[in-house]
């Protein structure tokens, strides 16, 4: 008998056209996995109702033969994407309550497709963090447990750390994820799923929570490289609303998937590979070195001599912009108001603000409004958006050597709750590898490719030139076919 | 390893003045012990960040887009609007149509 929360999205789509079960079937397995996995915390609000409800419009699909793309596949959706009707927060306290009146782009497109929505799911408040511990709805619990027979609670990744929990715990197929800085990739690495970031105006920001707006990505994340391609291909678009959105065609990414990467050149850029790298991330990284000329590629070494600024210069770009994107939350339009007896209009803002933010949303706020500020804006921010042109320059004059790049996705394999979280930069330091490609709009994806001595997954990363995600993608199945990663959680929830 | 950053910043000039003026720009209510926390905080943060200063940029614009990409024109016609009740329907306060605040002027 099949169990129908270990099928992929391809499996899903395919077997439920086949009518090897209904679509009614599939929702209600996971809605039930959702049900039954409570001690995660990967979700904010479930909606086992939406679920179903795209279920039965799928079946009636299937016996009108009027199918969609995704007829009969429930998905998850990062509390960061406004839903219409459903409580949509970003994590936050500001925003508590706030149900929006409309739907997002991206969210749309996928309900347009034939998605049903098993529930909002949870991520580190305003997609601000790595490890998913600044949520004001608690912390997510990464499925995956050390195999020292230890119970330590693990860090799922951040911020779609929701997402990533509830992929590697089968409560969903796949989800959408954001990426301002390796929010899709490092949480994929940490839980042994797969994440892309596309190139930056692929998916439209109209109706996703603003972060840093020159960086902030939507992205699929799934259990392997063809159902990103799926989830990517119904997700992207053009979209008039978004001043940034390219107005392009969407690729066949599904049908362009080829392994074979005969004739394409590798490059490995040899600033990632830096002193005091743990031994095992530099052996997978050798390992995917391995399977990539085993695919046919030609391996060259490549120079990113700016790479070691790139997480300064995120750190000054992305406060930044938050700090003017998060001036929207004055108590007046929606969400939270704090009014102390007594307050006028500016203590309302500020009594709002101090007690809807967490601490790391009012760090970051008040970074950004420094950086931002009169006598310190050329030093800061103006220097910062230079050497980010030099960050991007770096890449195109890589690209002229080779055809798509292979980094770790992150330092480390997952680490506790907890462990990082007194120091913010050691958090900040966990985004080194895919800062990078984010700050130069560049698709990335994160693959599974390995286990750590703890028995943790490992991720490997893909950066491609931009608008190219079939490069990204097809060397990303490479290393997913010879990787066979099979490893999953013992279900402890 | 050798991008651990150093978090003690000797000699900055963020202090406590400092960051309660940055605060109040950004209307973020702040009790004493918070600002006195994030003095470290923002120094070990903002001393960090400044090894930008020894790039070399001379003749490096500052990145206005990450995609070339084309500003659009659209069409001249209305798109949108006659949705007030939509629109203030999160309002944590709304009468007679309008976002009411504290009253602003005595």
């Amino acid at each position: 008998m099949t169990v129908l929360t270990d099928l992929t999205v391809a499996q899903i789509r395919d077997g439920f056209r086949a009518g090897d079960f209904s679509a009614k079937e599939v929702a209600e397995a996971f809605n039930a996995n959702v049900a039954a996995a409570k001690a995660l915390n990967a979700f904010i609000v479930e909606t086992p109702e939406k679920a179903l409800e795209a279920a039965d419009q799928a079946d009636k699909d299937r016996a009108a033969g009027t199918l969609k793309p995704l007829s009969g596949v429930p998905i998850g959706m990062k509390d960061l994407f406004c839903t219409k009707g459903v409580q949509t927060t970003a994590a936050s306290h500001i925003l508590e309550g706030f149900t929006p009146t409309y739907e997002s782009f991206v969210s749309q497109r996928l309900w347009d497709a034939g998605a049903g929505m098993l529930g909002k799911l949870n991520l580190d408040q305003f997609a601000m963090g790595s490890s998913n511990e600044t949520s004001y709805f608690g912390n997510v619990i990464s499925p995956w447990r050390r195999k020292d027979g230890g119970n330590a609670a693990l860090a799922p990744g951040g911020s779609s750390g929701g997402s990533s929990a509830a992929i590697s715990a089968r409560l969903c197929p796949a989800a959408t994820g954001t990426d301002t800085g390796g929010s899709i990739r490092q949480p994929a690495s940490f839980v042994g799923i797969s994440g892309i970031k596309p190139t930056y105006g692929r998916c439209s920001r109209w109706g996703v929570v603003a972060f840093a707006s020159s960086l902030d990505q939507a992205g699929p994340m799934a259990r392997d490289v063809r159902d990103c391609a799926i989830m990517l291909e119904n997700m992207a678009g053009f979209d008039p609303r978004d001043a940034t959105s390219l107005d392009l065609a969407v690729p066949k990414w599904e049908a362009g998937l080829s392994s074979d990467l005969k004739g394409k050149k590798v490059g490995i850029p040899k600033e990632y590979r830096v002193d005091g790298m743990p031994a095992e991330i530099e052996k997978l990284w050798d390992q995917g070195i391995a399977w990539l000329k085993d695919a046919g590629a030609e391996i060259v070494n490549v120079s990113l001599p700016h790479t070691k600024y790139a997480l300064p210069t995120y750190y000054i770009i992305a406060p930044a912009e938050a700090s003017s994107n998060l001036a929207r939350y004055d108590g007046v339009r929606y969400g939270l108001r704090e009014l102390p007896e007594g307050a006028n209009l500016q203590d309302m803002y500020a009594a709002t603000r101090a007690a809807g933010f967490g601490p790391e949303v009012k760090r970051r706020i008040i970074i950004g409004t420094y950086v931002l500020s009169a006598g310190f804006y050329d030093a800061y921010f103006t220097q910062a958006c230079k050497v980010r042109a030099l960050i991007a320059r770096d890449f195109e004059l890589a690209f002229q050597q080779c055809d798509v790049l292979l980094t770790p996705t992150a330092p480390s394999a997952a680490f506790a709750l907890g462990e990082k979280q007194a120091d913010p930069l050691a958090m900040y330091l966990n985004d080194v590898f895919t800062v990078p490609a984010s700050l130069a709009g560049l698709p990335a994806m994160s693959v599974p490719a390995g286990l750590s001595d703890e028995g943790l997954p490992l991720g490997l990363h893909l950066i491609g030139p931009a608008l190219d995600e079939q490069i990204v993608l097809n060397a990303g199945l490479a290393i997913e076919q010879r990787a066979g990663f099979v490893a999953r959680p013992d279900r402890w929830w | 390893m050798h991008w651990r950053a150093n978090a003690s910043a000797p000699g900055m000039s963020v202090d406590l003045n400092t960051v309660k003026k940055i605060a109040s720009l950004a209307r973020l209510a702040v009790s004493e012990a918070e600002a006195e926390a994030l003095v470290p905080e923002l120094n070990g943060i903002l001393h960090w960040v400044e090894q930008l200063g020894e790039v070399d940029v001379t003749g490096i614009a500052p990145m206005t887009a990450v995609i070339p990409n084309t500003l659009r024109l659209r069409d001249d016609v209305v798109t949108d609007g006659n949705v007030r009740d939509k629109v203030l329907a999160n309002a944590p306060q709304a009468e007679h149509g309008f976002f009411t605040v504290p009253k602003v002027i005595e």
